[in-house]
């Protein structure tokens, strides 16, 4: 492993414990949801990113059927468009090493590389891969295991959107930054309410139509 | 094939598609500079929806949860104070563990 690939591993190791954990918690739901222990790993290294994961499984889950888990899932996911066009030109390679490296663009990876303001290869990559292996293992353990953990126990689902808060702080200190992110959480925050799952994700996207703003 | 694989297989596909639409597609094409401006606003826009997804977000419901609420706070007040990512990650997840202890 290069250096640099190393230095990505090493900022993304405070953050390990989540994807392990939500990976596991993920084997649980999807264990309940009917889906085989080897259908749950497959989806967690191919799709790799936990917020769709968790919505297909609860709607298995529920009895909403395979269509609505799908639209739930792909609508969630629709978001990594304009996160993979903001990090298209620092993959270098050949197209095939970069449509696998570029499956490891996840929320965290993505909002890590970007943290010094202009986003970093090897930081998104050594993050990512880590991640990757923790979110896949995670899952295999989860559907292995019994109900062992307890994610709200230990307010994980709290550190989740502090993680993404304390992501977002750096940006803010720009004026276009702070108008685009108030504007974003705002048509989130309406569209809850009335949207189905990912659709508030995907249309905050347009926030970022602030930016055509000279 | 049961429900589970083809929700596994169709999800699968179209997020590999997402994450490669940039880095496969576009290549290093410099981008248009209205573009850029675009792009830098990305990054925040899509966190800030991230943070009120992963807070209060539900399935066409605003969740309320107290004790995330909480450990988000707290979570902002560490962050105000200049903490560090995994100080701020602790706090979070500490103050709603403990929260919920007491309620």
């Amino acid at each position: 492993m290069s250096g640099r690939l190393r230095d990505g591993v090493l900022a993304a190791l405070p953050l390990a414990p989540g994807p392990l954990l939500f990976g596991a918690s993920f084997g649980l739901l999807a264990a309940d949801a009917g889906m085989s222990w080897a259908a749950a790993v497959l989806m967690s290294a191919t799709t790799f990113a936990g917020s769709a994961q968790f919505a297909a499984a609860s709607v298995l889950e529920t009895g909403g059927g395979a269509l609505a888990a799908i639209v739930a899932a792909v609508l969630l996911n629709a978001r990594y468009v304009p996160l993979s066009v903001a990090v298209a030109s620092i993959f270098p390679g050949s197209r095939r090493r970069r449509l696998f490296e570029s499956q490891l663009i996840v929320d965290e990876s993505w909002a890590l590389a970007g943290r010094s303001g202009r986003f970093e290869y090897a930081v998104l990559v050594g993050a990512g891969l880590l991640f990757y292996v923790l979110w896949v293992a995670g899952t295999a353990a989860g559907t292995l295991v019994g109900d062992l953990l307890d994610p709200e126990a230990i307010g994980l689902d709290a550190a989740f959107p502090a993680l993404f808060l304390a992501l977002l702080f750096p940006y803010v200190r720009a004026r276009r930054s702070l108008v685009a992110a108030v504007l974003a959480a705002a048509i989130t925050f309406a569209l809850i309410p009335v949207a189905p799952p990912g659709v508030p994700l995907v249309v905050a996207a347009l926030a970022c139509l602030v930016g055509l703003r000279r | 094939m049961s429900a589970g694989w083809i929700v596994v297989a169709a999800v699968g596909a179209a997020t590999v598609l997402f994450k490669a639409a940039g880095p496969v597609f576009l290549g290093r094409r410099e981008l248009p500079p209205r573009v850029v401006g675009l792009v830098e606003v990305l990054a925040p826009a899509m966190l800030a929806a991230l943070v009120v997804t992963q807070l209060v977000g539900g399935d066409r419901e605003l969740v309320l949860d107290g004790p995330r609420l909480l450990g988000v706070a707290v979570a902002g007040l560490a962050l105000w104070l200049r903490a560090s990512l995994i100080v701020v990650l602790v706090v979070a997840g500490a103050a709603a563990g403990f929260a919920r202890l007491l309620v």
